[in-house]
């Protein structure tokens, strides 16, 4: 192996791995905000436990997110060294500014979020969580218009005396069309994964509660958890319940419903952003809509495949469901229009940039696109049935519906993951499209024992770190929600923290 | 002023903002053990950065940023060339954050003391490293023609850089004492206090024995000037701190850490990293930077958003102004675990 193909490798594995918490933080970060939205405005009970419950969720996956992004700041630095130097006057901006105006934003507000419970107004520590998730949705996009130069240069020239590329509008960097397609699709994609996790973690609770032992003692672990059991007591039995204050069920039904509006509105914003992706994609990355079809000859009409039995190359198909004009349309827009084949975008690019072959790994690129779409499908699908299986007072109870719960946030999580890992192959043998090959762009002078000792220590760091957040999030889910009745306090000694480390 | 200067300045700016915040974090992660003795104390200790540790972080990641968009050539040398200390650094600073974000997450006491001591190893190992890094800018290490860095990692280990290695260590011990001291009320306030008053004494000693080893090789006038500033900063800062003047000696280790890292950029501008080799094959900020196209639009950014940044960090401090104490923290540990003496 060499260390151009270990430097891949190592950037595929974090950066798919730091690309599970990207969703769920800036999912999460909206919707909490949006329901402590909800309990400023109605004051109603409900919206504050699960602001605090789902807070909790997101902090915990937040903090992954933050740590694994760490490395991606630097890790151009390290294994791509002559990408840098030959990019860094375009690429380096966004990535400045997604420091300076994001980042900056993002975890200074969500640390007095953190702490600042009882130490700030409501409305002011209402701003404070609305601006973290401003900040997380700014990174976005400049991570978003930095990655689209790669996919599609604009705003550039070419500096022959010093070897590479130049900025010379920087507006055009930031409205690129890519861009501009994908900043919704990725922020609608990340609002899937955040409705599926709340309507999910509704559902198990909801789930837990029609079961006659729901308050078996192997679950009673925490002091939250008694705290909150001894509540919902307290509440059905009608005794110190406050008005507006619902039951635990009614509170899960809340989340539920709210988080599968959610999956579903943004599914709908992911196909109608999907599908205009596709078009521009079409047209400035020609042979990776080809890739996505794995269609070697020329077609109009174009059909897409929904599912190809072939050669392991790719290259023959044996068997092969088709819809007749589909691809035409999701190129082109319209049903007819023609879709060029991967030989010949081959001889094109020959013709243009020399000889050598200007495809991407096909199978990879027509399974990963495929699945994307079907996992995304049937994320939508499982949060529709979930709605509609609550509807008018109806309880879960059937115990396949675990199973359900724990795959509904997973399906649009990883059609996050395999979007990306289409995009990002089907760009080979690219690293920046038709200016740098991928095996240009890695550090010349870092040896096969760094980029490994460094991709092995990344991998099992990153390993442990998974169990650990999983476990805890499992953890916390369980706990269910907290009590919000203040606590006693003792004359005279200090008020302890509403939330400390 | 010309732009590459403007964004030496800058980048010079983001890091001292970096260490100044960053290094009392670490001095604080570093001195769990030191200054608490039980759960509840630990907490107090870790509790002074709490709010802070996070948006302190995002210095490093804009000093990085800002470094590839500004100074491409020094970006891709600095962490291609000293590789293997940067994978470390970044380790430790992935452990240290998820090791303050989870430690409480659970009352189990035994997962606490694990996290409590990945904190304080993954708080020193960066607080060392750092400044090993630095060390090995301003000496100037083996750069090529093509600008790539050729000499290995054991030639990062040299006596110059381990010793600023060292200084950064203690400073940032220092620092960090100092800080607990400011923020914590009871025991917790008094054994910071008496701490930096002994780790102190070394800061100096260390400092001044680099500041001497830097100025004679490389100093002019000015680098002379800003290690007096620096110096003074962390003597006044120690004075302050034996009279229970929390606030002032925080100010002194502050001026101490930002004036250390202001000679140390004095010394190696227009430099960005010389080379032990050839000084023609010197990464200067001519030769490493950005388009001035570029650049302006950078400076524009920076200038809005830099004083932006500064204010609504600076009132966070505010909001969070407030002395902490073992009565700030619930004892919600799973079984009480007895105070040693």
């Amino acid at each position: 192996m060499s260390a151009e193909t270990l430097a891949r490798w190592q950037f595929a594995i974090t950066t798919v791995y730091h690309f599970f918490f990207v969703p769920v933080t800036i999912g999460l970060a909206i919707l909490v905000a949006s329901l402590q939205t909800a309990w400023v405005r109605s004051d109603q009970d409900k919206y504050l436990r699960l602001t605090k419950f789902f807070g909790k969720l997101f902090l915990i996956n937040f903090a992954l997110g933050v740590v694994t992004g760490i490395v991606q700041e630097f890790q151009f630095g390290m294994n791509w060294s002559a990408y840098s130097r030959f990019v860094g006057d375009i690429f380096g901006a966004p990535l400045a500014l997604e420091g300076l105006l994001a980042f900056f934003l993002e975890s200074t507000f969500l640390g007095l979020w953190i702490f600042g419970w009882d130490r700030l107004p409501k409305k002011l520590h209402l701003m404070t969580i609305w601006l973290a998730a401003i900040g997380s949705v700014l990174s976005a996009y400049f991570i978003l218009a930095a990655n689209s130069f790669m996919q599609n240069p604009v705003g550039f020239t070419f500096n022959d005396a010093r070897g590479r590329a130049e900025l010379t509008d920087f507006l055009a960097l930031l409205t690129n069309p890519v861009v501009l397609v994908t900043f919704p699709h990725q922020i609608f994609g990340c609002l899937m994964v955040g409705g599926a996790f709340l309507a999910a973690v509704a559902g198990f609770h909801l789930l837990k509660g029609s079961e006659p032992s729901a308050a078996s003692p192997q679950t009673v672990d925490s002091p939250a958890f008694q705290a909150s059991k001894t509540r919902e007591l307290s509440t059905d039995s009608g005794a110190g319940a406050a008005a507006g204050q619902g039951s635990e069920a009614h509170t899960w039904r809340t989340a539920l419903k709210i988080g599968a509006v959610t999956l579903l509105v943004a599914g709908l914003g992911v196909l109608v952003t999907g599908d205009m992706q596709g078009k521009v994609m079409t047209q400035v990355q020609p042979m990776k809509m080809a890739a996505a079809e794995a269609l070697y000859e020329t077609e109009a009409p174009a059909s897409f495949s929904v599912i190809t039995i072939g050669t392991p190359d790719g290259q023959r198909e044996l068997w092969s469901i088709k819809v007749p004009h589909l691809l035409s349309y999701l190129a082109t827009g319209t049903f007819d229009g023609q879709v060029d084949g991967i030989r010949e975008l081959q001889a094109a690019y020959e013709a243009t940039y020399g000889p050598g072959s200007y495809a991407p790994n096909i199978p990879l690129t027509y399974w990963t696109f495929r699945w994307m779409i079907a996992l995304g499908v049937a994320g939508m699908a499982a949060g529709a049935f979930l709605l509609w299986s609550i509807r008018r007072g109806r309880e879960l109870r059937h115990r396949l519906w675990l199973p359900l719960l724990i795959a509904l946030p997973l399906l649009p999580l990883f059609a996050n993951s395999l979007g990306w890992i289409f995009t990002e192959t089907g760009r080979q043998p690219w690293l920046v499209f038709g200016l740098l090959p991928t095996a240009a762009g890695v550090s010349p002078g870092t040896t096969i024992i760094e980029v490994l000792t460094s991709m092995i220590t990344f991998t099992a760091l990153y390993g442990g770190l998974a169990v650990i957040e999983v476990r805890l999030m499992l953890k916390y889910i369980r706990s269910g929600l907290p009590d919000t009745t203040p606590q006693p306090v003792d004359e005279g000694e200090d008020v302890p923290l509403e939330f400390a480390y | 002023m010309e732009l590459t200067t403007v964004w030496f300045l800058l980048i010079a700016v983001l890091w001292i903002g970096y260490f100044v915040l960053e290094g009392f974090d670490f001095g604080v992660g570093m001195l769990i053990h030191v200054l608490g003795r039980n759960d509840r104390e630990r907490r107090v200790v870790v509790n002074t950065i709490g709010p802070h540790f996070d948006g302190n972080e995002v210095w490093l990641i804009t000093a990085g940023g800002a470094t590839f968009a500004a100074f491409p050539e020094w970006y891709a040398t600095l962490f291609s060339g000293f590789y293997l200390p940067l994978l470390l650094i970044l380790v430790a600073l992935i452990i240290r954050l998820v090791a303050i974000d989870y430690r409480s997450k659970r009352t189990d006491l035994v997962w606490r003391q694990r996290w409590d001591l990945a904190i304080t190893v993954a708080s020193a190992v960066p607080a060392l490293l750092w400044g090993v890094a630095f060390g090995n800018i301003l000496r100037g290490v083996p750069i090529d023609a093509d600008a790539e860095y050729v000499g290995g990692f054991v030639n990062l280990l040299n006596p110059f850089a381990l010793l600023t290695g060292l200084v950064t260590c203690s400073l940032f011990l220092t620092h960090g004492a100092v800080f607990v001291a400011l923020k914590t009320d009871g025991v917790v306030r008094d054994r910071a206090n008496s701490f930096a008053a002994k780790i102190g004494v070394l800061a100096a000693v260390l400092t001044v024995a680099l500041a001497l080893w830097l100025n004679l090789s490389h100093g002019s006038p000015v680098s002379w000037a800003t290690t007096v500033v620096a110096a003074v900063g962390l003597l006044g800062g120690l004075a302050a701190n034996r009279r229970g003047r929390e606030g002032w000696a925080f100010v002194g280790t502050a001026t101490a850490v930002a004036f250390l890292f202001i000679t140390a950029f004095l010394v190696l501008f227009p430099n960005v990293m010389p080379s032990s080799l050839n000084p023609e094959w010197n990464l200067t900020i001519s030769n490493a930077s950005s388009t001035p196209y570029t650049l302006t639009i950078m400076t524009w950014a920076a200038a809005i958003f830099i004083p932006i940044v500064l204010a609504y960090q600076t009132w966070t401090y505010w909001v969070f102004r407030k002395r902490i104490s073992v009565s700030s923290i619930r004892d919600d540990a799973d079984r009480p675990e007895p105070a040693r003496p």
